[in-house]
């Protein structure tokens, strides 16, 4: 409990990194239990006691792929041989390709979804945190206050109303209107992390750039915006990572055609009940690139998680 | 590829989005018409898609409205809704179990959060890479979160029994986190904990880095030992943060839905059925419009009250 | 960071613009079927290639699993969505579809297409197609007929071995079960016991929570025990019905047999977890849907001569769950007359003869009056018997708030261990006047 000049060899450093490390591990098990079970076969997935080291298999990504149907052996003995290792896999399983799953559509939309209204909701929250930023706006505290209040307030508030609007306007399962919601929803974050980030940068760059007889939109083009592109940039992978892991509104307002990732992957179902693997796979293929910008956004997360209120 | 040119291009393309006769005419508009520009269109969306939309609720929760029967005859019912909501035991039940499971995931993930920041803070070799392992549960998917630990809670073949049974020597197959009316709460507990500890621990070590050293090494001139160093320096100048992060995670554990959604569905029976389960099969399954929307407007008011005292509190601590 | 900006911008334009392209695909005609994902589904997907055949509309079909099945669709359908031409929805869907607008009337079509109700089960037409029932106001052209059956393990009550302990034990030749009483000696006999070396369990019953497993299990339970929803006189008075002595013996059977004679963590179980359990070989009986017996009888591990069939035993009364489906036109669908067109070819007896052959129940009088029908298949017999003798929830148009209410109540007495069985009762009855009075019907 001392002070954190603490030298790096001591014994009490050594015992807080062997606990972190213990920590980390735990906690990274059941990640990694899950990319495992991707690689199992469906029988070793559910295998009682559980196999740690289990023949890998490719079957959980197949399936995910794929949609099967059951065949005879005899129907599947008179079919031409088969064409790929695919094909193969499935016919070891008396089982034969109808056609490709739903996952591809499903993803396709989560990447138009979440671009979508990530560039909305940094546009937006581009424009508005820079007047927040560097004019004098009436009511400002209010306005502001008033922009984090709506990222406060629980969804199941205002998604009964949400859901009548969207009937009427015939907006459900399209996506424009998961791009409209998503944006609403994160550019609250956005006004709010770039006003922050903005606000870093000297006004006096700005000047300097009005009195050489820019327009003050050039100056907010060419000095200003180059200036925050790292905190655009930040801002921008945390609201895709909202869009990306939403599933409430997503569940309530898609059925197919728009239809994300979230609220697909759960039902992902074989013959006998969950196709643990398909799951694990899907799953898998999800948080990849969650991981790759957690990693990416390490040294901006904290702020992002308190909406700029907390910045190193 | 620098980031000037980068934005170069973001920039450009901003630009190329406006028509040029807008362009010219707000190039030559004054300070006020562009804050007032800039800043109307994220507030028009606002006001669209949640402050009308509150309103909306508000007026829907005064009456009998059923969303799958637009067509039947609309009653004014005043106050009924909510004096039926506040009179439904059920509805008590559910604050219960939302309040067991706000008050414990958070307890847990303060003092575990708290500790790991403590530990990290010691800054020894590697503590970047291990730090940034420990974040990667609360950047996921509540609902795909949810979905896979009833994987590993599976009594007979889930990976979380069996770490249980390896550790205790009892038998795997012989307790079921998620059926079990005794075990359930704590399973959702359990799983939040997992997901959030990085977020407080984060909180907490930007609360420890804040903390100059000087105010330690006056301490120890004072021959303050390592105990009471703790409670008379470190933990006021990280209870601040503390607070933030338990107000952040409060409000967000009260609206829970989606984990505990996936994980248990609110089961067995309504053990684990937190408020916005019951609000959601309510209004989306059994299509109560108006009785579920002044549900909403309660749990909405509900969280604000306790927000705003909270933030009164928050801010007398800052304050001293 | 700079790098990730330029990425994300052009994925953005790269986004917004399929975003913009995607109606432009939904050209050729095609129709889109909603229904479960079960093992029939499978089936009329093979059956409905010779529609495409025969007319040249394409088929697509959206399937999703039957715990949220009615929670998606019937949100589908609330939400006025066009995904669905064509539903095969829930029986106790067709109160609030007909009353709500979401499906197409089918009477006039019907007259004009020369399809008559008399060509079907009487039970079917009344379950999956009238509203108001009984009256003839046609809404969907029965689909599938369903209703709860038992499977058994024929292997292991023809060992002698276990026939002789059961003797033992009980005084009376092992048989599959008449009544609940007998059910439950039955499971407990073979809780527990060692077959071929592993442990298995008496038998596998619903204990789903989120949708409506639980009360379709519990159900049956209620039925042979004489339970009633209403009072036949006296349309939604319910005291002394629902929680009848005989309801809450009913009740008290049913967790009787999930406490004693279950395997563990069947916690939160409907159709699939059932198929796991009996297919891996741990359980001696299983409650499930008739839909699933072809695929059983041809499992290789526990099907053919191992698996035998039963209808829902007895003890003061005869009932059993009516499951099963019609299908119907979705009212928001663009393409009213393609969808149809497949009611009128799906209809024909030599379809519905196909559709059977395939693993369907087909509804139609000129499949299941035919005088070999009963030993086409090992349960056939126990079909037609079970569809004579089928019992239907609340049909109401607030049929989805009534399940709810049985849902918590079941699961928080039966699971959870909440109270007993007449409180469970009397508490549904409160539920269920609340939502009735909410209708205006009390």
């Amino acid at each position: 409990m001392s002070a954190p000049a603490s030298a790096p060899g001591t014994w009490g450093t050594r015992l807080a990194a062997l606990a972190v490390i213990l920590y980390a591990v735990v906690t990274i098990a059941p990640l990694l239990w899950i990319v495992q079970t991707g690689f199992k076969t469906p029988s070793d997935a559910i295998a009682y006691p559980p196999k740690v080291f289990a023949e890998p298999s490719l079957e959980g990504y197949v399936n995910l792929f794929t949609t099967r149907s059951r065949q005879t052996e005899e129907y599947i003995a008179g079919l031409p041989p088969p064409d790929s290792w695919v094909e193969r896999l499935v016919r070891s399983r008396n089982m034969v390709i109808a056609g490709p799953s739903k996952v591809g559509e499903r993803f396709v939309n989560s990447l138009i979804v979440g671009f979508g209204s990530t560039f909305l909701a940094v546009f937006l929250g581009t424009l508005a945190a820079y007047a927040f930023s560097r004019f004098r706006v009436p009511l400002k505290d209010d306005l502001m206050f008033f922009i984090l209040s709506t990222r406060m307030m629980p969804p199941i508030a205002v998604a009964i109303p949400i859901y009548l609007m969207y009937r009427e306007l015939g907006l459900t399962d399209t996506h424009l209107g998961m791009i409209l919601l998503y944006t609403a929803v994160n550019v609250s974050l956005a006004v709010w992390l770039l006003k922050g980030f903005i606000d870093e940068i000297p006004r006096e760059y700005e000047e300097a750039a009005l009195i050489d007889g820019y327009s003050r939109l050039a100056a907010f083009r060419k000095v200003v915006l180059p200036q925050a592109a790292t905190g655009i940039a930040a801002t921008a992978i945390f609201c895709l990572i909202f869009a990306w892991n939403e599933y409430a509104f997503a569940v309530l307002l898609t059925s197919g055609e728009a239809q994300t990732m979230p609220p697909f992957i759960p039902f992902i179902i074989g013959e006998g009940g969950q196709d643990w693997p398909a799951v694990a796979a899907a799953t898998t293929l999800f948080l990849i690139p969650i991981v790759v910008f957690t990693v990416l956004l390490r040294k901006h997360l904290l702020r992002g998680i308190t909406f700029g209120a907390v910045r190193r | 590829m620098t980031e000037t040119s980068t934005l170069h291009t973001l920039a450009a393309r901003a630009g190329a989005a406006t028509p040029p006769a807008l362009a010219a005419r707000v190039r030559g508009l004054s300070d006020r018409a562009i804050a007032w520009l800039f800043i109307t269109p994220t507030v028009l969306l606002l006001l669209a898609i949640n402050v009308f939309p509150l309103i909306w609720t508000v007026r829907l929760s005064f009456t009998n409205y059923r969303a799958n029967r637009p067509d039947a005859p609309l009653r004014w019912l005043g106050l009924d809704n909510y004096t039926r909501i506040l009179g439904d035991p059920d509805v008590w039940y559910a604050m219960q179990a939302t309040a067991h499971f706000v008050v414990w995931s958070i307890t847990l993930q303060v003092l575990l959060g708290f500790g790991l920041a403590l530990l990290i803070n010691r800054r020894f070799r590697g503590h970047g890479f291990w730090t940034t392992l420990i974040l990667l549960p609360m950047m996921l998917s509540p609902a795909v979160v949810g979905n896979f630990w009833t994987f590993l809670f599976q009594p007979q073949t889930g990976l979380f029994n069996h770490v249980v049974a390896f550790v205790t020597g009892i038998d795997p197959g012989s307790f079921q986190m998620i059926g079990d009316v005794r075990l359930a709460p704590w399973a959702i507990v359990l799983v939040d904990t997992w997901m959030w500890t990085p977020y407080v621990m984060l909180i907490c070590l930007a609360g420890l880095r804040s903390i100059p050293d000087d105010i330690y090494e006056a301490a120890e001139v004072d021959r303050a030992g390592p105990l009471r160093r703790f409670w008379s320096i470190t933990l006021p100048m990280v209870l601040p943060f503390l607070m933030l992060a338990v107000l952040f995670r409060g409000i967000e554990n009260f609206r829970m839905f989606d984990m505990v959604n996936l994980l248990t569905s609110g089961g067995p029976g309504s053990t684990t059925e937190v408020a916005s389960i019951t609000l959601k099969r309510e209004a989306f399954e059994k299509w109560r419009t108006g009785y579920s929307s002044a549900f909403a407007v309660i749990l909405f008011v509900t969280v604000f009250g306790l927000a705003n005292i909270y933030v009164k509190a928050l801010n007398a601590v800052r304050q001293r | 960071m700079a790098k990730a900006v330029t990425w994300m911008c052009g994925a953005a334009a790269l986004a917004l613009s399929a975003g913009a392209a995607q109606p432009a695909l939904a050209q050729s005609k095609s129709l889109t079927l909603c229904w479960a994902a079960w093992d029939p589904a499978n089936a009329l997907v093979q059956l409905s290639k010779d529609f495409t055949t025969a007319t040249g509309i394409g088929m697509k079909f959206e399937f999703v699993p039957w715990t949220s099945y009615a929670d998606r669709f019937l949100n589908e359908l609330n939400s006025k969505g066009k995904l669905c031409d064509l539903i095969i929805g829930d029986s106790q869907w067709i109160g609030g579809a007909a009353e709500n607008g979401h499906y197409v009337k089918l009477n006039e079509f019907f007259e004009r297409e020369g399809i008559s109700m008399d060509d079907f089960m009487p039970a079917t037409v009344v379950g999956y197609s009238q509203w108001p029932k009984n009256t003839p106001n046609y809404w969907a052209l029965p689909a599938m007929g369903d209703a709860i059956g038992w499977t058994y393990r024929k292997d292991w009550f023809s060992r002698p071995e276990i026939r002789a302990a059961f003797r033992d034990k009980h005084g009376r030749d092992l048989e599959p079960p008449k009544t609940w009483t007998e059910l439950k000696e039955v499971a407990s006999f073979f809780q527990g016991r060692e077959i071929d070396g592993k442990r298995v369990y008496g038998a596998y019953i619903y204990t789903e929570r989120g949708s409506e497993g639980i009360t379709m299990g519990v159900t049956n339970a209620l039925y042979a025990h004489g339970f009633k929803y209403q009072d036949p006189d006296k349309p939604y008075a319910m005291d002394g019905f629902v929680n009848s002595p005989d309801a809450v013996k009913g009740l008290e059977a049913y967790k009787d047999l999930y406490k004693c004679c279950t395997a563990p963590g069947m916690t939160n179980a409907y159709m699939q977890e059932g198929l796991d359990a009996f297919k891996s070989g741990q359980v001696a009986m299983q409650m499930n849907f008739f839909a699933f017996f072809p695929g059983l009888h041809k499992d290789p591990n526990v099907g053919g001569d191992r698996i035998g069939f039963f209808v829902n035993p007895m003890e003061t009364a005869r009932g059993t769950q009516l499951g099963g489906q019609g299908i119907s036109v979705v009212a928001y669908s663009d393409n009213r007359d393609e969808a149809l067109q497949y009611i009128k070819w799906f209809a024909q007896p030599d379809v519905q003869k196909k559709w059977w052959a395939l693993g369907g129940y087909s509804c139609h009088t000129a499949v299941l009056n035919d005088p070999d029908f009963p030993a086409s298949a090992p349960f056939a017999a126990d079909f037609l018997q079970s569809m004579s003798m089928v019992v239907d929830f609340w049909a109401e148009p607030s049929y989805a708030s009534l399940l709810l209410d049985m849902q918590k109540r079941m699961h928080d007495y039966v699971v959870a261990d909440k109270g007993t069985a007449k409180e469970a009762l009397d508490l549904l009855i409160k539920d269920w006047t609340v939502v009735f009075e909410d209708d205006g019907k009390l």
